[in-house]
């Protein structure tokens, strides 16, 4: 009974720091009336709906009820999956899992956020342990610096190498016309913008953002009747790594190490480096950039900072990392892991437009989540075996 | 109860969640609000495919999936579909609201779809499935659904 899948429509709203003009439900409407469009089908086509953002961010729970008229949920299956930042690319991974079952043919997947609508702070801490961590430490960028803290102290990085990631990603969006942030910036306009977390600046960081994503996804019965070129899902993965702050390896993202390593050998993967065509991470702020590509697999511990300083993740480069600006130029949080998908699928579709990379046969999409969790899909042009 | 804890100190923690938040109406259900508190009118979408008329005012028909672009004017008198009482006086209702408190869905002459508002200048027990039921608009509006006041009977 288990199907192949394959992504056959992606759509975006053009994300933006406020979408005053539009309700949460008519910000989801725009994505799905793009997907449908760009896969040439109709609400009538799909058989469930899965749907998700942040808990807390717009305090309207249970989206999958109220937004029906928005989802096209109306008499259908609707289920919402939230698990933090990387609900879009849960979301994403039980697309294909429902796809993949045999049973549902067509599922629409939906993410999205009006992060303009709360505090995200207080929105995020409301994740915290009540009893040990709320009462001392609580939000999303205090567990960043962490990471920074220690990554930059096991091996001896920079905020300067830091900086060069936002660079790269900040130029990348200007390809991007769904980007919210679309101006360049320079590595010292990163070090001179205020300091929010040390060593995080301003301009290491995401922005919040207002946008909403949807992914049509298909079993291989379909898939290519609907699309020509679908993009084909090669394996997904998922790992959380722990329950408290101080259980983690800080400096390393083991959950990305061990989320790459079971798909790449499931795929026969042996030089993701060498393999890989494009990457699309969930990457929140800018020395997630040099450590977890480290943890991926591309290079090895330490050496992220002189792989992105010499431009091998640029586009034109050996492995380009996110085309689309990524999550540092726009940041639509329960949208921001189907995005990556959605970017992945259509850079295989040969669908990105101004921020494509030419031939790609194999691209990743990843999420990144509170608990230092990794969720992870490989995307490839051809049909997996 | 109490050998559950025997030995042992049971630690609680109080704590409030406080997150604020500002819910933006979008430009459909504006236009209904602005023309509730200027114009004390009431007006709804309707689906160009099928000729619903929503009520509250949608963007999208949820049946035919297209965008709601009619405008059309619906009547301030209706018919009361449903209702409920509640007789405590819950933190949820507003202050200005003595109980018994009287909801009802109001399906306005010209809707297609019923409008959830309260029922008021009526006692809980004359209060009939089928009645019909007129608007009384609040002295000062400020652009919310409570520019209507409340719902009288129509005698």
């Amino acid at each position: 009974m288990a199907k192949r899948v394959a992504i056959v429509g992606t759509g975006q709203t053009f994300h933006k720091s406020h979408r005053p003009d539009v309700n949460g439900q008519e910000l989801i409407n725009e994505a799905v009336q793009r997907a449908l469009a760009d896969a040439n089908l109709t609400m009538k086509d799909i058989n469930a709906i899965l749907i998700g953002n942040m808990d807390h961010f717009e305090g309207i729970n249970y989206v999958d009820c109220w937004s029906v008229d928005g989802s096209g949920g109306v008499m259908k299956p609707v289920i919402k999956i939230t698990t933090g930042g990387t609900t879009g690319a849960s979301l994403a991974v039980g697309g294909y899992h429902m796809v993949g079952s045999g049973m549902f043919e067509k599922v629409l997947i939906i993410g999205w956020e009006k992060n303009s609508e709360s505090d995200t702070t207080g929105a995020i801490t409301t994740a915290f342990d009540p009893i040990w961590d709320r009462q001392v430490f609580a939000g999303a960028i205090s567990g960043l610096a962490a990471e920074a803290q220690a990554y930059m102290a096991r091996y001896g990085a920079s905020d300067r190498d830091a900086a060069r990631v936002s660079v790269r990603d900040r130029k990348h969006a200007m390809n991007n016309p769904h980007a919210q942030l679309r101006k360049e910036i320079s590595l010292e306009d990163v070090l001179a913008s205020p300091m929010l977390a040390d060593p995080i600046h301003l301009l290491d960081v995401c922005p919040r953002t207002d946008g909403a994503c949807a992914v049509i996804m298909a079993s291989e019965d379909t898939a290519e009747k609907i699309c020509p070129n679908p993009d084909w899902i090669w394996g997904t993965g998922a790992r959380h790594s722990y329950a408290y702050l101080g259980d983690c390896d800080w400096g390393r993202l083991t959950s990305m190490e061990r989320v790459a390593k079971e798909i790449f050998k499931k795929a026969g993967i042996k030089e993701p480096r060498k393999e890989l065509d494009v990457i699309e991470m969930y990457q929140p702020y800018s020395f997630a950039g040099l450590i977890w590509i480290e943890d991926m697999g591309i290079v090895g511990h330490g050496e992220g900072p002189q792989y992105v300083a010499d431009g091998n993740t640029d586009m034109g480069g050996e492995l380009p990392i996110n085309p689309s600006g990524g999550v540092i130029a726009c940041n639509p949080i329960g949208a921001t892991g189907l995005i990556r998908c959605a970017e992945a699928a259509m850079q295989v579709m040969g669908k990105a437009d101004a921020r494509q990379v030419p031939d790609v046969n194999y691209a990743v999409s990843t999420g990144f989540g509170g608990c230092m969790w990794t969720d992870m899909l490989l995307h490839g042009k051809k049909k997996p075996n | 109860m109490a050998d559950q804890f025997q030995g042992i100190e049971p630690m609680v923690y109080q704590s409030k969640i406080n997150v604020p938040y500002s819910w933006w109406a979008g430009d459909t259900a504006t236009r209904f609000f602005v023309a509730l508190r200027d114009e004390k009118k009431i007006i709804a979408t309707k689906c160009g495919a099928c000729g619903k008329v929503f009520m509250p005012p949608r963007k999208t028909c949820p049946l035919c999936f297209t965008a709601n672009t009619e405008w059309v004017d619906v009547s301030d008198e209706g018919t009361v579909l449903t209702f409920s009482v509640a007789r405590r006086q819950l933190a949820a209702i507003p202050q200005d609201r003595k109980v018994p408190v009287i909801w009802g869905l109001i399906k306005l002459d010209g809707a297609d779809t019923a409008i959830l508002h309260y029922l008021d200048e009526v006692k809980p027990e004359d209060v009939i499935i089928g009645m019909r039921v007129k608007a009384v608009f609040s002295e000062t509006r400020k652009g919310t659904i409570r520019d209507i006041s409340h719902f009288k009977p129509v005698k």
